[in-house]
């Protein structure tokens, strides 16, 4: 059954995207953005995760989606008006049907409580009048879609098989005359069909020759014709119907497994079905008829249409046999043989949906994204050795080794491409969020998104959604203010929260920003103190205080709410964040709002960076943070506080931070004149002049993760191989800034050795 | 000689089941994603049957088999519907359309075949 199972994942992948279409359709919807089809497509959505649960038998999955399609069947076909309150009660559901899907996946459970009155209410607004619907009466809806067979209007059916035929078609009465029901005590097993088809069973493509073939498959069967209704050739309506069969079937299966054979055609035939043989006479009538000219008109009129080649079959049918379905060539032949002039060959190359996508084991391409990360170090290594043959530049080495690396940085970049995917599938759960937190809070918060096709290495998107959960929890949560103080500030009482993605220098950018009322920095800053998070008299800028928030143990809110205080403050979301190489800060305007920003490297693969020596050990600076490099002057260093220096480049002073220190690599610092500085500048916008020995070049490093392989040490985001195989570390430029900032590290601090 | 059978559906999952239960009975699938594709592939492909959901964006059900139908090439091809309403007012414009058949949802894969077969010269 793996094929089935495959089926099954494909069915959840479109589940989420059906869930995604129904949102997005619904949000449009509540923006009065709707056209005529969004309504259809919020139903077909719907629809078609109730089809394929239905094929798994995902039973409560069915339930509430049938419950759900009911109400919007009845909205799209204008039985119920559509209204704002209608909407928002449909985007609950959706989000009930979330929860089914994702349980029916195995990924959780569903509240049955919530489910059942959410179904309630649905059942109420599809039809106001109804009383509301019992909880138990959920699974009346769930009933098997095979409906019994209706019974059949029949005297003599005691003894008839009773089987579920898994087919609702209508009952139709039969009138039996004291012959046949005379003949049934006779002969149990033989029947009479008598079947005179009319122009619209043709029309719907069913077809004589075949109901006669079904009906060979019963038992032996002898069909007469009577064709006495036929006109003269000159006459003939070859759309027409004009001949009736008379069947004799020997089955031992009973009427209803006749009856099943004529289904498709139900109405589209005159039918009776009588037990026992018909009455002789009509039986030699018909013979009679059948044997001169029945056979001679069919002939004749073989190439016209199928409705009168029906009759073609009969000698073949006659033969008491569960025959091989006996090809009627002649019905065939119309169809089949005028060949079709290609009637659009423009659209003969549209793709269909298989062949303009190809699916690929994600498994395959990590393999793949590793083996070119292996590359680039390869080739970096080649050419540190060709370099070590002092080999001049303008040689054709070099230059084939130049062209080498940029076929690598592109295989690479290509390769990335492959996996990097829209923040969309991450972004796509947020306006469910922003309802929960909203409802819980007793806000009003509605979410805008922007930049929700911006790509991004599949390494990261996993790690976006619980930052982006956590920054929109604390946008609504202590951003916006209630709908009440909203008014009085003489704000619309709905607040916005925007989430955005965008591409930056090589990085991805999300910002979370609320126009609620901004960071109370008056209570921030005396938290902070009665926290003992900084001292009293510490004079802090604006920004600064905001940043507070970020601090481990702080937490502004007078009591623990549901939704922000649920265990992790900003600060740990800061760690996660900082441990992925990004940053994160807000920003805040006093009544105005907030806006916190993210940013995230675009892979967390690769990274371009800036190799350096400090105290004998090989270091790489993050390109992204380095702003400049310079050789200082003696007069531009000036010492700051007992062991401190400042640098002043151009009209300000910045920190001098010598990196050999702050990571234990030795006790003094050599004066900063003797080696290279690095100007940096931190996600907070922070600058800091960096020390080290001396400066190797730019380099795209494959990073390997320390934490993974050894542990987290401060100061070092990650490692890398360079081109000569030893292992160096990457540099985490904002935390080698704030370590400095809170002085000397303690000495228990391990030493780095960067080839452990 | 191996039948081909047209599997019109937006949904993934439905087509990828279709397939799975039509090809392991021998038929040769093509599929399409909605009634104006249908259409499209109808002519690259000439298939013997077609088996088509009702709800489809672009052109749904009803307008696909009417399409068919009116198209003398096509018009004599078994048009199976794929429905999952009990509601016969559907299966019945369905019929009025011009469909041959119907098979309800979810369907088990001898009775697809079954259904196939006895429309299918």
């Amino acid at each position: 059954m793996d094929e089935l199972e495959a089926i099954k994942v494909t069915f959840f992948q479109e589940c989420e995207e059906l869930l995604a279409d129904l949102e997005g359709g619904l949000l449009a919807m509540q923006d009065g953005n709707d056209d005529g089809d969004t309504v259809n497509a919020v139903f077909r959505a719907v629809h078609s995760i109730k089809g394929g649960a239905g094929a798994f038998g995902l039973e409560p999955l069915v339930r509430f989606a049938h419950v759900f399609e009911t109400l919007l069947d009845a909205l799209r076909s204008n039985e119920i008006p559509g209204t704002p309150d209608l909407t928002a009660l449909l985007l609950r559901a959706s989000d009930v049907l979330a929860d089914h899907v994702s349980a029916a996946r195995g990924l959780g459970v569903v509240d049955m409580d919530v489910s059942a009155a959410m179904a309630a209410e649905l059942k109420i607004a599809t039809d106001p009048n109804a009383a509301p619907a019992p909880v138990a009466a959920a699974p009346v809806e769930a009933a098997p879609q095979y409906v019994d067979a209706a019974p059949i209007v029949i005297g003599a059916d005691e003894g008839l098989d009773d089987d579920d035929l898994g087919f609702d078609f209508q009952p139709m009465t039969i009138t039996l005359d004291a012959q046949a029901a005379d003949a049934a005590v006779l002969d149990g097993n033989v029947w009479t069909v008598s079947i005179r088809p009319k122009s619209d069973l043709y029309r719907k493509a069913n077809e004589t020759a075949l109901l006669l073939r079904e009906l060979s498959r019963l038992g032996p069967i002898q069909a007469t014709l009577d064709d006495s209704a036929l006109p003269t050739l000159e006459f003939i309506d070859p759309e027409a119907a004009y001949v009736t069969w008379s069947v004799r079937v020997e089955t031992d299966q009973g009427e209803d497994a006749i009856r099943e054979v004529f289904e498709f055609v139900d109405g589209d035939c005159e039918l009776e079905i009588t037990r026992g043989e018909a009455p002789v006479a009509e039986v030699l009538a018909n013979l009679l008829d059948v044997t001169a000219p029945a056979s001679a008109p069919a002939a004749i009129e073989a190439p016209v249409e199928p409705p009168v080649l029906a009759a073609a079959p009969v000698t073949e049918l006659a033969a008491p046999a569960p025959a091989p379905a006996p090809a009627p060539v002649a019905a065939n032949a119309p169809t089949a043989a005028p060949a079709a002039p290609a009637a659009k060959p423009a659209q003969i190359d549209v793709p269909g949906p298989g062949q303009s996508v190809i699916r690929v084991d994600p498994e395959r391409i990590d393999r793949l994204i590793d083996l070119v990360g292996e590359l680039v170090i390869n080739q970096a290594m080649l050419a540190q050795r060709v370099g070590e043959y002092g080999i001049a530049p303008s040689s054709n080495l070099a230059m084939g080794l130049d062209e080498l690396e940029q076929l690598t940085r592109e295989i690479q970049d290509s390769v990335m491409a492959i996996r990097a995917q829209p923040v969309k599938s991450v972004f796509q759960r947020m306006p469910r969020l922003v309802r929960e937190v909203a409802n819980m809070t007793g806000k009003q918060a509605r979410l805008v998104m922007d930049g929700e096709n911006t790509e991004v290495d599949k390494t990261v998107i996993e790690r976006l959604a619980d930052p982006i959960t956590h920054m929109l929890r604390n946008a609504i949560d202590h951003g916006l203010e209630s709908p009440e103080e909203r008014k009085a500030a003489g704000k619309n009482p709905e607040g916005v929260v925007r989430l955005a993605a965008l591409h930056r220098s090589g990085r991805i950018v999300i910002e979370v920003q609320d126009d609620g009322k901004g960071i109370n920095r008056e209570r921030v800053h005396s938290i902070a103190v009665k926290k003992g998070l900084i001292s009293p008299d510490l004079t802090l800028t604006d920004e600064e205080i905001d940043n507070l928030i970020f601090l481990p143990g702080f937490s502004t809110a007078d009591k623990i709410s549901d939704v922000s205080g649920r265990g992790v403050g900003m600060d740990v979301v800061k760690r996660s964040v900082q441990a992925l190489g990004g940053r994160i800060s807000i920003t805040s305007r006093p009544g105005l709002g907030s806006t916190f920003t993210l940013s995230l490297p675009l892979t967390l693969a690769v990274l371009d960076g800036m190799v350096v020596d400090v105290a004998g050990e090989t270091l790489v600076i993050p390109l992204a943070c380095i702003v400049e490099s310079l050789r200082p002057k003696a007069e531009e260093i000036r010492p700051l506080g007992p062991s401190g220096h400042v640098l002043a480049v151009r009209d300000s002073f910045v920190p001098l931070i010598d990196v050999g220190l702050t990571l234990n690599y030795r006790d003094r610092s050599p004066a900063a004149t003797e080696g290279v500085v690095l100007l940096v500048e931190g996600e907070d916008g922070s600058r800091a002049a960096l020390v080290a020995d001396a400066i190797h070049g730019q380099r795209q490093v494959v990073i390997k993760s320390l934490e993974q392989n050894y542990q987290q040490v401060e100061g070092v985001a990650a490692a890398t191989i360079l081109g000569d195989g030893r292992v160096a570390l990457i540099l985490d430029v904002d935390a080698v800034i704030n370590l400095r900032r809170r002085g000397p590290p303690p000495p228990s601090d391990p030493t780095l050795i960067a080839a452990e | 000689m191996t039948r081909t059978v047209l599997t019109v559906d937006d949904s993934r999952t439905m087509r990828d089941m279709l397939r799975m239960a039509l090809a392991g009975a021998g038929f040769n699938v093509v599929e399409a994603v909605d009634g104006e594709h249908g259409l499209e592939v109808l002519s690259a492909h000439r298939p013997d049957v077609i088996i088509t959901d009702i709800n489809m964006p672009k052109l749904d059900g009803f307008g696909f088999i009417e399409a068919v139908r009116v198209d003398d090439d096509y018009r004599a091809i078994p048009i199976l519907v794929l429905t999952t309403e009990s509601d016969p007012s559907k299966k019945q414009r369905a019929r009025e359309a011009g469909a041959t058949g119907w098979i309800v949802k979810p369907f088990n894969p001898e009775k697809l075949v079954e259904a196939i077969r006895r429309v299918a010269a």
